[in-house]
Parts: C-alpha cells; sequence; structure tokens
C-alpha cells in the first residue's frame, strides 16, 4: 500500500460512516417500528380523495437549457485548472504560446456567452 | 492487498450499479445508480493513480450530467410500462447490436493490450515522480495538444450554441424587467406636473402620455 492511496483514507472512513449510518437508518425502522398495512393506508392519498392524474408533471424545458450551460462553463473550468498549476513550470517560449492558447480557448466560449447573453438564454421570463 | 481489495470492491460496485441502472423499473432510480457508477469509477481512477480524472468525473459527471439526465428524466413524461412492452419484438435487433458493440469491445481491449493500437501515439515524456496528475496534463495538453484542445473549445461553443437554438423559445407577451431601463429612468419620464385649474380639472384633451406615467 503505498502513500499515494493512504492520502484518501478519510475519504475511504467518511464514506464508510456514511453507508453504515444510511443503512442503519434504513434498517431501524424495519426493525423497531410497528408495521400494521392495509390497502386504506398504503393507497395513494391526496387530501381525502382519489388522486386524478398521474404524479408525474412535465418540466419546462427551460430548466435543461440551463443546466446544459452550466455544463459547458463547467467544463470550461475544468480545463482551466491544469493551465493553471502548470503554466509558470513551463520553459519561456511554450509558457507564452500554451498562455495564448487558454486565452483563445477562453475567447472562443466568450463569443458563446455573449450569443446567449443576447439571446436572453439566462433571464427566467 | 488493500489496493486490490479496494479495485475489487470498486469494480463490483461499478458493474453492479451499472446493471441497476438498466434493470430498475422507476427511470429516476436508474439516474441515481448511474450517479452511483459514476462514484466507483472515480475510486477506480484514483487506483490508477489518475486523481485529476476522477474528480472531474466527480465534479463534471456527478455533478452537471447527472443534474441533467435527472431534468431530462422528468421532463420527457413518458410512460415508462409502455415503453417496455416492444422489449420481445426489439429483442433480436437489440441482441445483434449489443453482440456488435461487445466484440468490437473486446477487439479494442485486445490491441490496447498488445499497443497494436496505441502504435502511433506519441509518448508523453514521463512526469517527475512528484508532479501531480493536473500538472502533468497541463504540460502537455496547451501545448504539444492544442489543436485538440482548440477543438474542444469549438465543441463546447457548438453544444452551447445548439442547445439555446433548440430549446430556447420566447413566449410571446411576457413582460421582463429590464434593469437598465429602469435605471436610467429620469424624473422627467416618470413624473408630469399638471395644472389642473379650480372647479375645471384636468383637461380631457391632455396626451395620454402624460396621464399615464411611462413605465
Amino acid at each position: 500500500m503505498n502513500a499515494f492511496l493512504l492520502e484518501y483514507l478519510p475519504i475511504v472512513i467518511f464514506s464508510g460512516i456514511a453507508i453504515v449510518l444510511g443503512a442503519a437508518f434504513l434498517l431501524a425502522p424495519m426493525v423497531l417500528a410497528p408495521s400494521n398495512p392495509d390497502p386504506e393506508k398504503t393507497s395513494a392519498y391526496e387530501c381525502g380523495f382519489n388522486p386524478f392524474e398521474d404524479a408525474r408533471l412535465k418540466f419546462d424545458v427551460r430548466f435543461y437549457l440551463v443546466s446544459i450551460l452550466f455544463i459547458i462553463f463547467d467544463l470550461e473550468v475544468a480545463f482551466l485548472f491544469p493551465w493553471a498549476v502548470s503554466l509558470m513550470d513551463l520553459p519561456e517560449a511554450a509558457q507564452r504560446f500554451a498562455f495564448w492558447s487558454m486565452m483563445v480557448f477562453l475567447g472562443v466560449l466568450t463569443v458563446g456567452f455573449i450569443y446567449e447573453w443576447k439571446k436572453g438564454a439566462l433571464e427566467w421570463e | 492487498m488493500v489496493a486490490s481489495i479496494a479495485f475489487y470492491v470498486l469494480a463490483a460496485a461499478t458493474l453492479l450499479s451499472g446493471l441497476a441502472v438498466v434493470m430498475s423499473r422507476n427511470p429516476v432510480h436508474s439516474v441515481l445508480f448511474l450517479i452511483a457508477a459514476f462514484f466507483s469509477a472515480a475510486g477506480l481512477f484514483v487506483l490508477l493513480s489518475a486523481e485529476f480524472l476522477a474528480m472531474l468525473l466527480v465534479v463534471v459527471y456527478v455533478g452537471a450530467v447527472a443534474v441533467l439526465f435527472l431534468f431530462v428524466v422528468m421532463m420527457l413524461d413518458v410512460d415508462f410500462a409502455q415503453l417496455r412492452e416492444g422489449f420481445a419484438k426489439y429483442l433480436p435487433l437489440g441482441g445483434v447490436i449489443a453482440g456488435l458493440l461487445a466484440i468490437e469491445m473486446i477487439v479494442v481491449s485486445a490491441a490496447v493490450v498488445t499497443r497494436g493500437a496505441a502504435s502511433g501515439v506519441r509518448d508523453v515524456p514521463a512526469p517527475a515522480a512528484d508532479a501531480t496528475n493536473a500538472e502533468v496534463i497541463g504540460r502537455v495538453l496547451y501545448t504539444d495538444f492544442a489543436f485538440l484542445f482548440q477543438a474542444a473549445g469549438m465543441v463546447l461553443l457548438v453544444s452551447m450554441i445548439g442547445a439555446i437554438v433548440l430549446t430556447l423559445r420566447h413566449r410571446p407577451g411576457v413582460r421582463r424587467q429590464n434593469v437598465h431601463d429602469q435605471v436610467n429612468r429620469t424624473r422627467a419620464q416618470g413624473v408630469s406636473v399638471i395644472g389642473a385649474p379650480t372647479g375645471v380639472g384636468i383637461p380631457d384633451d391632455l396626451p395620454q402620455a402624460a396621464r399615464t406615467p411611462a413605465e
């Protein structure tokens, strides 16, 4: 077992605690709570009358738009991390190239950003 | 020893949650199992010392793509029991496609193992022992692989514009708040002083703009 994996031990411990706690809270009611179901108790209930329709509702498509725009900018930020970490380690010429490479990348995405701003995609009616 | 135990636990978790994605009746549960699969795949990346990819998998896939899938599943409003009806009918075609994909994966894996597929790949210089993943990626991504990097930017731009073109619909008749106009409104636009003579009131022929202050 190497030192690298040892750094992840806290995460393993945390997720172990989370799993054990989650399982305990799921299992404890099964064991402890009284369970005495009958059809009226378990049937779907809507303020005293039977449900009129399916509970599944259509989402507005704009939620999807916001979500996909979020993913795109999320990825843009993900590309920034290695750049920020390693830019200063590069030799002089490569450093300049890498800097402008990222600036062009950001410029391309800024074009898209201006487009969506002008289109009003970020506004919520 | 511990690493191999962790590998088998994570690999089993990935496979089981992948199976559960396909098998569960409720599509929302499928998405949640997909998140579990992403998490255990991130653990597998960590075991390969690919920390940066693991964190990216958690940030991008768990944080964003899974949410997107949840939205899509909820937005679909499809009767999923009805979708399952044609299962037997599509089984042969689906089986053929699944078989082709399996053969493809086996062939590609075999080629990678024998380095047949990697023969044309440029070797990235081995990093220093103390360099982190992100540093090693950053040293080559923006210089040696600049064109691929710019292509990724283009792909992101296209997907951004595509999503807007496909889904953005402005409902007519919706009055949006225009902060710029509101802030720029002056006293002259908002207030008008009208002299009303006693006993006569405001004249009837007053222009409409003066009667209702500009909005």
